[in-house]
């Protein structure tokens, strides 16, 4: 289980930190950053420009606030808490609909899932494309990553649908190689 | 700001913390509280004339027990709720197990009465005073308590808020018994817990508000 995990080493540096250990404390924020990233921006993900913000206005309440966490605790429960109240404190502030439903999760699903990794392999898979020739990349860039169907891309690229997709084909095969992946021939079936 | 420099100047401001908070603060609060709420009856109203005959009879104990229960749940209530993630649990027990036995005596107490006798039982001398009383008595506790949460952090702000309102309330309710004549079921029944929401009514309307953070 590794939440069980990520909530034993999250606990570990939060006492020390509480006990008032600086280096501890910027990991656990650090480690922290990231889990709440992953958590705010599956829910914010019409606004990704607020993710950050909000991720860092959790960190700051969090910091607020963490003479109320009691050892007994569960420390996700304690940081999810905080983390949807913060949510929810903007989405209301924005009235929108999602304001009028408390998003229904579980307190274990925030430590689930860690973006500090996910932003930044994102990058690279952007770089990684420059390297590809415009035939390959633009159908790769448009399909799996702009989420827009062959045809529409067909239509922006000026290239023949089935191009499209032999562009897409050939461009994740070379990609794959690149990365050290042994060429399965069905790497796009697997998407990005 | 990029995250990782924020982390930063978080991080220089680690220092040791005790994590054992609300006990204290909420005692902080009840001491100024209740001397607060003690001095209301006292100057405002005085104690009953007869308190040390009545201290002989259940009834008076009833009285004074059932807002008491009420306060020392709405206490945990506070303690539990001023924390993220905690709910009230089987604290809301507390609340509830005290008011229905009371009601439960109210209704037995109501059937044994001759039906003339009943409105007797139910209005008493003072139902007017009582409700308007128990809330402006509660007030310090109120205040004190509301105080406490906001340097705690409920995530529940309405629930946080009438829990406040219970732990004044029953303070309230309590040191107004030391006053009130009335010594029936009924009255207890309807006039106190009534009494005792006011606050809670309140706290509930103005937590969403007041323990914003």
């Amino acid at each position: 289980m590794p939440t069980l995990d990520v909530e034993t080493e999250l606990r570990a540096l939060f006492v020390c930190a509480l006990a008032g250990d600086d280096a501890a404390y910027r990991l656990f924020l650090r480690r922290l950053a990231g889990h709440l990233r992953a958590y705010l921006g599956r829910r914010l993900f019409g606004w990704p420009d607020d993710v950050e913000d909000l991720v860092q206005e959790c960190l700051l309440a969090i910091h607020n606030k963490r003479h109320t966490w009691l050892p007994a605790q569960p420390l996700s429960a304690w940081v999810h808490a905080i983390a949807r109240h913060k949510l929810i404190d903007l989405l209301r502030a924005r009235s929108v609909r999602e304001a009028l439903h408390e998003p229904l999760d579980a307190a274990e699903e925030l430590f689930a899932s860690n973006q500090t990794a996910a932003h930044e392999a994102r990058r690279d898979v952007l770089g990684l494309l420059q390297e590809l020739p415009d035939k390959q990349r633009l159908p790769i860039l448009h399909v799996k990553i702009e989420g827009l169907s062959v045809a529409e891309t067909a239509r922006r690229t000026g290239l023949s649908e089935s191009a499209v997709k032999v562009g897409i084909h050939r461009g994740l095969k070379a990609l794959a190689r690149r990365f050290g992946v042994a060429d399965q021939g069905q790497a796009h079936a697997q998407g990005v | 700001m990029n995250t990782d420099h924020w982390i930063d100047a978080l991080a220089r401001q680690a220092e040791p913390v005790a994590t054992r908070q609300p006990a204290p603060l909420l005692a902080r609060a009840l001491a100024w509280g209740l001397p607060g709420t003690l001095a209301l009856l006292l100057l405002g109203y005085g104690l009953r004339p007869d308190l040390g005959t009545v201290l002989g009879w259940p009834m008076f104990w009833v009285k004074l027990g059932m807002p008491l229960a009420v306060a020392l749940a709405g206490l945990a209530l506070v303690a539990r709720l001023g924390r993220p993630g905690v709910s009230g649990g089987a604290a809301w027990w507390g609340v509830l197990l005290p008011v229905l036995l009371v009601w439960t005596m109210a209704a037995w107490q109501w059937a044994q009465a001759a039906p003339a006798d009943r409105p007797a039982l139910l209005w008493g001398q003072t139902w007017r005073g009582c409700l308007v009383s128990i809330g402006w008595i509660a007030l310090p506790v109120f205040v004190a308590t509301l105080g406490a949460l906001r340097q705690l952090a409920p995530t529940r702000p309405s629930l946080a808020g009438a829990a406040a309102g219970l732990l004044a309330g029953g303070a309230g309710a309590a040191a107004y018994a030391l006053h009130c004549p009335e010594m029936t079921a009924p009255f207890l029944a309807v006039w106190y817990v009534l009494g005792m929401a006011v606050p809670v009514l309140l706290g509930a309307l103005l937590g969403p508000r007041l323990l914003r953070w």
